[in-house]
């Protein structure tokens, strides 16, 4: 992939961006729901299904050590991406939430005891709040919710005022879907780490918008999906420093996270195969590598990083200047492209029906958010996310249609 | 005006908007013309599941006949009551109940919503039908 690309030439990669919707060009705005997949990745996985299909890691044929490489390959490939110490620590799983919940199980069946406490943060995705609701029913613990600040982050004091002695784990997010800004995360973990208590950042949002090098954040945790990234649907990473993986129970049992199974009792197998039971998603996984080098791709290019600076300065700049939006998530240092807002005298569902005939993709309702919503005392949102692929014209489109609809409602 | 009359005129006026949106802006008149909802009325009871936006329906026999009032926090989904009343207020629950309420899919409004608002259109519907059928 060459290093500068310009946008003509990115989105001719994307053919969905070229779709029409009742007889109107898309404009596809809930990147953060989904993006859109490239050529190099459907083509991959039609390639590896057709040619190169095989199950991985059993068999001695041709087939199944070409499948073993490149899911291997990619193992490598994501360790890279993210700056892990060993691939060991880098564990395939279906998705975000599959992850999420694999270390709330795992971990809490290791860690969490009746009376304990874990904390996750008030703008969290379900995903990063139910399976901790899920392990404290279980185990009798109780969950601690950390509130964001006015502007709609995480602060580090605030934190410590949620952890106790009792504290076994903060779950927060490096970008919530909602508010789009980007916590920092470092220092929220050096916080959590004074007191020894280990953290998982959810980056399903903020791997898209940010360069993450996890020895460096020093989070124990780091979870994404690759449906956000461009990869295929069905896959998605677990980032777990090897210290917390081997002391955490296998989350399921079956065929490839065995070592040897006797009826008197079974050995599991090492990272990462521990945590990967079952036959894997070894036709989609290996697209996560032409995701990652789009994304790379997308962060060395110039006319991209001008662009998405482009359209967030412009929507702030139109939000901020009509008095019948409200924005959440204001903080413009630190702002992604991910806008979630209010419409006074109107409703969400509404705005989002009449875009969505002019041919604008955006998000309404709770945004999977339910807590965050509440906490700001809203039944929804809208919610327009914009990707590298999207252009300061489409913005310009989205603000001219918004305040079309604004006015068939209000 | 016969329920048959009733769909006809209400498939004919709908006819007339080529175009989505001003098809939108017919429900949105609907929608805000639709006299007020009893606020004693709006309770979890007369909430309908399965629209992602509130609606809340509540039916009244009078001589022999069912009438309905709504609500709902949309404007379009308020629209959309608003139409589906306007034909099946004033019936009789057999009449009601023997209808198939194939008229919404005639005036495509099933089709053009999206999936989420065609799910809470299947749920009035069926509220309707319920209210004529407990009779």
């Amino acid at each position: 992939m060459q290093s500068e690309m310009d946008l003509t030439q990115i989105r001719a990669q994307f053919p969905a961006l070229d779709t029409h919707v009742y007889g109107k060009q898309l404009v596809y705005l809930d990147n953060a729901a989904t993006a859109q997949r490239p050529l190099s990745v459907t083509e991959l996985a039609s390639r590896l299904a057709l040619e190169e299909n095989a199950n991985i890691h059993r068999a001695v044929h041709h087939l199944a050590a070409l499948a073993t490489d490149r899911y291997e390959g990619t193992r490598e490939k994501v360790r890279a991406f993210l700056n892990a110490r060993e691939s060991a620590e880098i564990v395939f799983t279906s998705g975000a939430t599959a992850a999420a919940n694999l270390v709330a199980f795992s971990f809490g069946e290791a860690f969490v005891h009746e009376g304990d406490e874990v904390v996750v943060s008030v703008a969290e995705h379900h995903s990063n709040i139910v399976p901790w609701q899920m392990l404290c029913a279980r185990k009798g613990a109780s969950l601690k919710v950390l509130e964001t600040d006015e502007k709609g982050l995480l602060q580090p004091d605030a934190l410590e005022k949620c952890i106790s002695e009792r504290t076994k784990i903060v779950a927060i997010s490096h970008i919530s879907n909602v508010l789009g800004l980007v916590n920092p995360i470092k220092q929220l973990v050096q916080k959590a780490h004074q007191f020894g208590v280990p953290v998982l950042v959810d980056g399903a949002q903020g791997i898209v918008h940010e360069q993450v090098d996890v020895q460096e954040l020093d989070c124990d945790f780091y979870l994404f999906s690759g449906h956000k990234l461009y990869a295929a649907t069905g896959t998605g990473v677990l980032y777990g420093k090897r210290e917390w993986l081997d002391r955490m129970p296998p989350f399921m049992g079956g065929g490839e996270m065995i070592h040897t199974v006797r009826f008197s009792g079974t050995t599991y197998a090492p990272l990462p195969q521990k945590f990967e039971a079952g036959t894997q998603n070894f036709n989609a996984v290996p697209t996560l590598v032409p995701a990652i080098d789009l994304v790379l791709a997308f962060r060395s290019s110039e006319a991209v990083i001008r662009e998405q600076k482009a359209i967030l300065d412009y929507v702030l700049s139109a939000f901020s200047a009509d008095d019948r939006i409200v924005l959440y998530g204001h903080a413009p240092e630190v702002k992604i492209p991910l806008f979630s807002f209010a419409v006074k005298g109107a409703h969400h569902e509404d705005l989002a029906l009449i875009l969505d005939k002019m041919g604008v993709a955006v998000r309404s309702g709770q945004m999977c958010a339910e807590p965050l919503m509440d906490h700001l005392g809203v039944s929804g949102l809208l919610r327009a996310s914009f990707a590298p692929y999207n252009t300061l014209e489409e913005a310009r489109y989205f603000v001219q249609c918004l305040n079309k609809a604004m006015d068939m409602l209000i | 005006m016969t329920l048959e009359e009733k769909k006809q005129q209400v498939i004919e006026d709908f006819s007339l908007y080529d175009e989505w949106l001003d098809k939108y802006e017919y429900l949105i008149e609907l929608g805000k013309s639709l006299e007020p909802f009893p606020d004693d009325k709006r309770t979890e009871e007369h909430l309908i599941k399965g629209c992602q936006s509130r609606v809340w329906l509540d039916a009244e026999k009078r001589d022999g006949k069912l009438y309905f009032r709504a609500d709902s926090d949309a404007i379009i989904t308020k629209g959309i009551i608003s139409l589906l009343i306007s034909v099946y207020s004033g019936r009789t629950p057999e009449e009601i109940a023997a209808d198939d309420f194939g008229f919404v899919a005639d005036i495509g409004l099933k089709e053009n919503l999206s999936p989420t608002r065609a799910n809470g259109l299947v749920s009035m519907i069926e509220t309707i039908r319920n209210f004529a059928q407990n009779g």
